[in-house]
């Protein structure tokens, strides 16, 4: 019962949020929504038993790249949205479409996985147990994902580095 | 087992010849290439001479095989051909008048052509004509003597245009052509029906099996239209009616041309072929009518043609289908080795007219029209003698040689039916009329030339201001003193029925209808008389009209008035052609093929492809907008269509 | 006791939420966020059907998920910059050399 209560709480605060999100005009409205999209999903998280990777929601997701999304919004000044004509065909076929493909997707699984009930907490996920895994069966993933972090903060750098400005010329030859 | 007679070495020099002069031709001298052409062309007459000194000694008929050529299906019904060649005594015949004549028309033509442009393609092209030719008449099977076929008029066309840059030179060959390709067509279907019939077309194999069927005495059977179609070839070929047409215009060619092709041999083609296929005539007596009436008509009709023409070639051209008629109409009252006799003396007299005409036409500067011709006997003596030799042959005067063949032909036509007797002794007539006419007018009276500077309408043989006429070159005369010897004695190999003998085993003479009782000797002499006569009566008339008072054929002119307009304008036979059949074909080639399929189907499709490819691509490239947002919507679009089409193949 | 179903729908919500947002937005910041979004939402369906499994393997590809989204979002945003800095603009429709 607390279970279902807690459950429905959180996934109408996380649907909230997503429609904000949509609704919003200014990014940083936005983003903001995004942020309580995220910490209402950590806790769906641990309902059912995920606290590492609840934790590691909050602190990764909504403690670093939320942030970098803010500071970017800040940095680039960014306004309000105007509204430009854009494209027909996003509206016309994107969006039924996107909404025909989720239902389809839905409506697969959920016949698929019967009724299966899950209890609260129902797989504990411990740091421990975690670690192990990581450390043992997903070894190599682990470490491609470290390569994987090392290029995309070297590309982050070089991409959005400020472009070199040529030497103001002196005076003097020399 | 005879020794191989290398019959292929006779049409190969030739081809031989050809091929150096055409590849390397433009880059010799006059006289290599004249030397070229001269060598291989009489090496050809030598090989045939070599043939007839071995001829006694060998098993006719003697057949050659060269190489394998077509093997069509399998089974009995197998269809094959080889490259083989046949020998028997009419194709001995025709092979020493091809060479032969051909051999003194190539030295003629050293001399006749030397100011000539395109010196070393007219050998060539000369040469190539003799290889057909002779492949033609060495030929084993139909398919063989059919390449032969297509190839004289292929060197006709080529030869009759040799001056192709001349409009009229061009069309007179495109003519040609076409009217013989018509005549081909019926040829083709013959060969058709026989290939169903028989199987082959090898001469042996096909006769042979004919000859066990029997013969068709009513109706339109199976041989009777055999023999209907290969008619129709003939008279393409041969230029009988209604495919004589392009005989006339294809005097545009250089005289010699006209001498070899269109007098002494390619024409008489059809003859030989109508002779060679009398096995299947023989049964088909209905076709033979036909070909004997064809024969007779057209005798008659070029004839009353030829008496009101001005071109010296022209007044040729119209007596060579006279004479073809009257070798058509032998073949037709089943007398073949008259009509190969008749043939044989014709090529040399109507070759050596050509050929002197030539030479009266190069005397004179070019200048063809007869009206402005007159007493070249003075200028041009040797011209004039040879030309007189050929002209009492052709008239039929007694002993020369067209008498003797002439006769023969008469006779025979009187036991078949006497009205062809009686129509081919009008023509002879009317025949000795033009002929003496042209004598008269040529080399008699007075000279008509001098005022008018001679420039030759279709033979562009004249030099500016030329004078006096003169005799030619003797390069050019001695072919035309041989010719007159022939044309003088040629005739005496008939004396006796000896020519008739002599072919007797090809044709089985006697086997055929009719004629089957000789003539009593007393009817035979009242015909020699009466023809002879005919002959003289027209040398009279000639006489009287053109030397004795040349005012009176203007008078006659004027008094037949449109009957005379009719004969000088052909019949206007040419116009009627023109508007029955060039005309509606020309007009419905342009509207239909052209601009209704050519463009509106065919080049509609193209187009309208490309057109559509168009509009798709530009309805397409919308896709392509560069906006990033109208990309996801394609992508969530073309997702959703992917995820419900593998649910569905997974629900399946 | 909650059915994984109702998990599965709260997924599906949000991975729809985030394809609209997507696909609606002009500001290009915007539409990256929903890109988090989407991934958010499947994150959301690998930990429960962990969870209906008992295999953890689940939530360790949850680990992996947020460590690539990660990584994208800091080079995506790079981009963004670098975009900025010579379109002057952030709305994606002017965004557009690319058209014909």
């Amino acid at each position: 019962m607390l279970h279902l209560v807690l459950f429905l709480v959180f996934a109408a605060i996380c649907v909230a949020g997503a429609v904000n999100l949509l609704v919003q005009k200014h990014p940083i409205s936005s983003a903001l929504s995004l942020v309580v999209v995220m910490a209402s999903l950590a806790v769906e998280y641990l309902l059912l038993g995920a606290e590492f990777v609840a934790a590691v929601q909050v602190i990764v997701y909504a403690g670093a790249v939320m942030v970098l999304f803010v500071f970017v919004i800040m940095l680039l000044n960014a306004g309000e949205e105007e509204t430009t004509k854009g494209s027909r065909v996003a509206l016309v076929l994107g969006v039924p479409g996107a909404l025909a493909g989720g239902l389809l997707v839905a409506w697969v699984l959920i016949r698929h996985s019967g009724d299966t009930a899950l209890s609260l907490g129902a797989l504990p996920g411990y740091p421990k147990t975690i670690g192990w895994l990581l450390f043992h069966e997903f070894l190599l993933p682990f470490e491609v994902t470290s390569i994987l972090v090392l290029i995309a903060i070297l590309g982050a750098v070089f991409l959005a580095a400020k472009p070199e400005t040529p030497p103001a010329p002196t005076g003097r030859k020399g | 087992m005879t020794p191989s007679l290398h019959l292929w070495l006779i049409p190969a020099l030739p081809l031989l010849g050809a091929a150096i002069n055409g590849f390397f031709g433009r880059r010799f001298s006059r006289q290599a290439v004249s030397g070229v052409a001269l060598t291989f062309a009489g090496a050809a007459f030598l090989m045939a001479l070599y043939v007839a000194a071995r001829f006694s000694s060998l098993e006719l008929p003697y057949t050659e095989f060269l190489a394998h050529w077509i093997r069509s299906g399998s089974g009995p019904h197998m269809f094959v051909a080889e490259f083989e060649f046949y020998l028997d005594q009419l194709t001995l015949v025709m092979l020493l008048v091809v060479t032969g004549v051909g051999f003194l028309i190539h030295i003629y033509s050293v001399g006749y052509m030397w100011e000539e442009g395109g010196f070393y393609r007219f050998f060539a092209y000369l040469n190539l004509f003799m290889f057909f030719m002779l492949t033609l008449v060495l030929a084993g099977n139909y398919l063989q003597m059919f390449i032969g076929w297509e190839g004289v008029g292929l060197a006709s066309y080529l030869l009759i245009g040799f001056w192709f840059t001349k409009d009229s030179a061009a069309s007179a060959g495109k003519k040609a052509f076409i009217v013989n390709r018509i005549g081909d067509f019926g040829f083709l279907i013959a060969l058709f029906l026989l290939i169903k019939h028989f199987g082959s077309l090898n001469f042996g194999q096909v006769f042979t099996s004919i000859s066990q069927k029997p013969g068709e005495s009513t109706g339109f059977g199976l041989l009777t239209s055999i023999g209907l179609l290969l008619m129709v070839g003939a008279a393409g070929k041969s230029a009988q009616i209604p495919l004589y047409v392009w005989l006339p215009d294809a005097m545009e060619g250089p005289t010699p041309v006209s001498a070899l092709i269109h007098a002494a041999t390619m024409v008489t083609a059809g003859v030989y072929m109508v002779a060679r296929s009398h096995v299947i005539f023989d049964r088909a007596p209905n076709a033979l009518t036909v070909v004997a009436i064809i024969g007779t008509l057209t005798a008659l009709f070029a004839a009353t043609i030829g008496i009101a023409q001005t071109d010296i070639k022209k007044v040729l051209a119209y007596s060579t289908v006279s004479q073809l008629g009257y070798m058509f109409m032998a073949c037709g009252v089943a007398a073949y080795s008259a009509g190969i006799f008749h043939l044989m003396t014709h090529a040399f007299f109507k070759g050596l007219l050509f050929l002197g005409a030539g030479s009266v036409i190069h005397a004179v500067g070019g200048e063809q029209d007869m009206r402005k011709m007159g007493g070249l006997r003075q200028y041009i003596p040797i011209t004039f003698i040879t030309m007189s030799v050929a002209t009492f042959a052709i008239a039929g005067i007694w002993p020369f040689a067209g008498f003797f063949s002439k006769d023969e032909i008469l006779a025979r036509a009187y036991q078949a039916n006497p009205a062809y007797w009686f129509i081919g002794v009008t023509t002879a007539f009317i025949t000795s009329f033009y002929m003496f006419r042209l004598w008269y007018m040529t080399f008699w009276g007075d000279y008509r030339g001098r005022d008018s500077a001679g420039h030759g309408h279709a033979d562009p043989h004249g030099h500016q201001g030329h004078g006096d006429p003169h005799e030619s070159p003797m390069v050019m005369l001695v072919p035309l003193m041989i010719l007159a010897v022939l044309s003088f004695t040629g005739g005496w190999v008939g004396i006796g029925g000896r020519f008739e003998h002599f072919l007797a085993p090809v044709f089985g003479e006697g086997a055929s209808t009719g004629a089957t009782e000789a003539l009593s000797h007393g009817t035979e002499i009242i015909l020699v008389t009466i023809s002879l006569s005919a002959a003289v009566l027209g040398w009279i008339l000639a006489y009287q009209l053109y030397l004795k008072r040349p005012e009176l054929p203007q008078k006659i002119a004027d008094m037949l008035g449109g009957l005379y307009q009719a004969v000088v304008h052909k019949y206007y036979i040419d116009e009627i052609y023109a508007t029955l059949f060039v005309k509606p074909l020309v007009d419905g080639s342009t509207r239909i093929l052209w601009h209704g399929v050519d463009q509106g189907v065919i080049d509609a499709a193209v187009n309208d492809a490309a057109d559509g490819a168009r509009h798709v691509s530009d309805a397409a490239r919308h896709m392509q907008s560069g906006n990033l947002r109208s990309y996801a919507g394609w992508v969530a679009a073309g997702g959703a269509v992917v995820i419900a089409y593998m649910i569905w193949m997974g629900v399946r | 006791m909650v059915p994984i179903s109702y998990y599965l729908i709260l997924s599906g919500i949000l991975f729809a939420c985030g394809v609209i947002g997507f696909l609606i937005k002009r500001n290009i910041i915007t539409i990256f966020m929903s890109i988090e979004l989407m991934l958010n939402g499947v994150n959301l369906s690998f930990v429960a059907f962990a969870a209906q499994w008992g295999h953890l393997s689940g939530q360790i590809f949850v680990f992996f998920v947020m460590v690539v989204a990660a990584a994208e979002t800091a080079v995506g945003l790079a981009i963004i910059i670098a975009v900025f800095r010579t379109r002057e603009t952030l709305n994606v429709d002017q965004v557009n050399l690319l058209k014909l």
